[in-house]
């Protein structure tokens, strides 16, 4: 085992390394283990109940080639950016909104944090209740244009799934804008109304570049975690109509569990990781500090 | 907490340069009611509302009236008989698997991480370093990218089909998160503690539960809930490591039930309100633990 080898090191002051060995083996074992296996299975083929056979690059030839993954990528990539495009800005105002000590504020944010408890399965099942044409929202406002078929329209269907994530999601950043808001010195505020600065210019000149690192946590939170939208999106239009919503993982889903096809979705596995990556690592830069010290930097 | 409303006195320096009389204001550095703002909040409120308020209204219909009546209005004869038929179908089944698998990931999930990040933040060695690092790139990293090693490990394991499957991972996933968090908040306790601690000969593994644990219980408090939302409502997992009625949890459940009942819409949406309401019982009962729970993490 890697944990002894490497825990034998620590004789110097301090808690043994062995305290950190259980958490280690987990994350071994069932995380950085999988991902190198994804790298391994991407080279086999492999349809899920037999046996497993090196087949060099072919899956990746196959994935590389396939259309769909252009697709997919760039439905991703859409998705990504809309998502981003409207979460960040709601929430970054939802968060300001709610900080502030007014009480009925403060009654309108508990309502608001009710869609963190939902799963993403429960959204969207009652997503695809509420847009049915029939029996939804629509007729029930009498109003004819949101009667139509949104999930089914795939010109449509894109900007459906990006407002459900942002009903699911934004309520999560509002919250990290909010005690990041809350974490801004009152001083600062009570300066800028000396010097007769109103609201608009005092957001703009203290509350935004005071939240500089909240956003970058957010920011990052939400780019990067618009690569895990699998659940809501699966059961929401299972990719469709068509291929007009099969974002990368759900591809990488569908052509492990549903075309057997192993190693073509390990291919596409590692071409999620890479991403996830690099994303990280560009956010990461732009904000220039670690994330891990940023909050406190920022106060 | 609210920093920004209940103002003190500024310093009398503030006030001195300018000359002019402070104004007493209410909110955080605003005199007139924000309109636009309100307005902005109220909109955003019927967003959330409509469509959570047309889930729990249809719930409450019958099968004719769903088609009959109109989708916004609250029923004329209200019916508990689709809840009725989720709850014999197995629902408290499933509900037991998803408390098994919640509390079976996140207890154990909190005391490796808990450890973890003592050692981390206590510890000097290159080792803790270098673990400390391959967590943090665990955050960087979609990890449910890999599922399909973790599905063969789990199948090779013999374990296909079990909460175990469910638990094992979803243990993993949750330790990088829950390390950086607690080891955050361990950093802030201060070092003369542990140093005074040392002096009267205690042991790592003293000062980690008597010193460590109380100092940063706010923050244990935090990532388990944290995890246990993330575990509860997780559907990945489950829809490629179960299979068998008897071991679903709560959101693969509602996903059948949606396609066992796809004609009858007002039961698939009580079983969507079924598996809320032990969250919300929650969120009503201990709403500050939630809320600071969920964010502890990102603004600290």
């Amino acid at each position: 085992m890697s944990v002894s080898t490497g825990s034998r090191r620590v004789l110097e002051k301090g808690p043994s390394g062995w305290l950190a060995a259980p958490a280690l083996f987990f994350f071994l074992l069932f995380a950085i283990i999988p991902l190198a296996g994804v790298f391994f299975l991407s080279f086999t083929k492999w349809d899920g109940l037999g046996e497993i056979k090196l087949d060099g690059l072919s899956s990746w030839t196959t994935v590389l080639t396939d259309p769909v993954t252009g697709n997919a990528l760039w439905v991703t990539a859409k998705i990504m950016f809309f998502s981003f495009v409207v979460q960040a800005p709601i929430s970054l105002l939802l968060g300001v909104f709610t900080s502030a000590s007014q009480k009925y504020r403060a009654v309108l944010a508990v309502l608001y944090f009710v869609p963190l408890l939902l799963s993403s399965a429960a959204v969207a099942i009652a997503y695809k209740a509420l847009l049915d044409p029939n029996f939804g929202l629509g007729p029930g406002l009498g109003v004819p244009f949101l009667a139509q078929d949104w999930l089914g329209n795939s010109d449509l269907v894109l900007f459906v799934v990006v407002f459900v994530i942002a009903w699911q999601f934004v309520p999560f950043h509002t919250l990290i804008y909010q005690g990041g808001v809350r974490q801004i010195p009152a001083s600062l505020y009570e300066a800028a109304q000396i010097d007769g600065a109103g609201r608009v210019q005092q957001f703009f000149a203290i509350t935004l570049p005071q939240l500089k690192y909240t956003i970058i946590t957010s920011s990052t939170l939400m780019v990067v975690g618009s690569l895990a939208y699998f659940d809501l999106v699966f059961v929401l239009t299972g990719g469709g109509p068509g291929y007009s919503t099969r974002l990368l993982p759900l591809h990488m889903y569908l052509t492990g569990f549903k075309a057997n096809d192993m190693g073509a979705a390990s291919a596409l596995g590692v071409i999620l990781v890479a991403i996830g990556l690099v994303l990280a690592l560009v956010l990461q830069r732009l904000g220039g500090k670690n994330r891990n010290a940023s909050q406190l930097e920022g106060a | 907490m609210a920093s920004t409303t209940q103002l003190p006195t500024p310093p009398a320096t503030f006030n001195a340069p300018s000359r002019k009389p402070v104004q007493r204001s209410k909110g955080p550095g605003r005199s007139r009611p924000n309109f636009l703002g309100g307005l902005g909040g109220w909109l955003w409120l019927a967003v959330i509302i409509v469509p959570i308020y047309y889930v729990v209204v249809t719930s409450l219909k019958n099968q004719a009236g769903f088609f009959t009546s109109n989708p916004m209005m609250p029923p004329t004869e209200p019916t508990l008989d689709n809840y009725k038929l989720v709850l014999e179908n197995d629902f408290a089944m499933y509900f037991v698997n998803s408390l098994v698998v919640t509390v079976g990931s996140v207890v154990p999930a909190l005391l490796v991480s808990f450890m973890a990040a003592y050692a981390i933040v206590r510890g000097k060695s290159r080792f803790l370093g270098w673990t400390n690092r391959l967590f943090l790139l665990g955050l960087a990293i979609p990890l449910h990218a890999t599922i399909i090693p973790i599905y063969w490990m789990i199948t090779k394991a013999h374990l296909y089909d079990t909460l175990l499957a469910l638990i094992l991972p979803s243990i993993a996933f949750a330790i990088p998160i829950s390390v950086l968090i607690l080891s955050n908040f361990m950093r802030d306790v201060p070092n003369e503690l542990f140093e005074s601690m040392r002096l009267d000969g205690c042991s790592d593994w003293a000062m980690m539960w008597r010193l460590a644990l109380p100092m940063t219980r706010p923050a244990v408090v935090t990532v388990g809930i944290y995890n246990a939302l993330g575990v509860w409502n997780g559907f990945l997992f489950p829809l490629i490591l179960t299979q068998s009625p008897s071991t679903r949890v709560l959101p693969l459940s509602l996903w059948t039930f949606q396609g066992e009942f796809s004609v009858n819409i007002p039961a698939v949406l009580a079983s969507v309100v079924l598996a809320t309401l032990p969250l919300l019982v929650i969120y009503v009962v201990a709403r500050r633990q939630l809320i600071s729970g969920l964010t502890a993490g990102f603004s600290k």
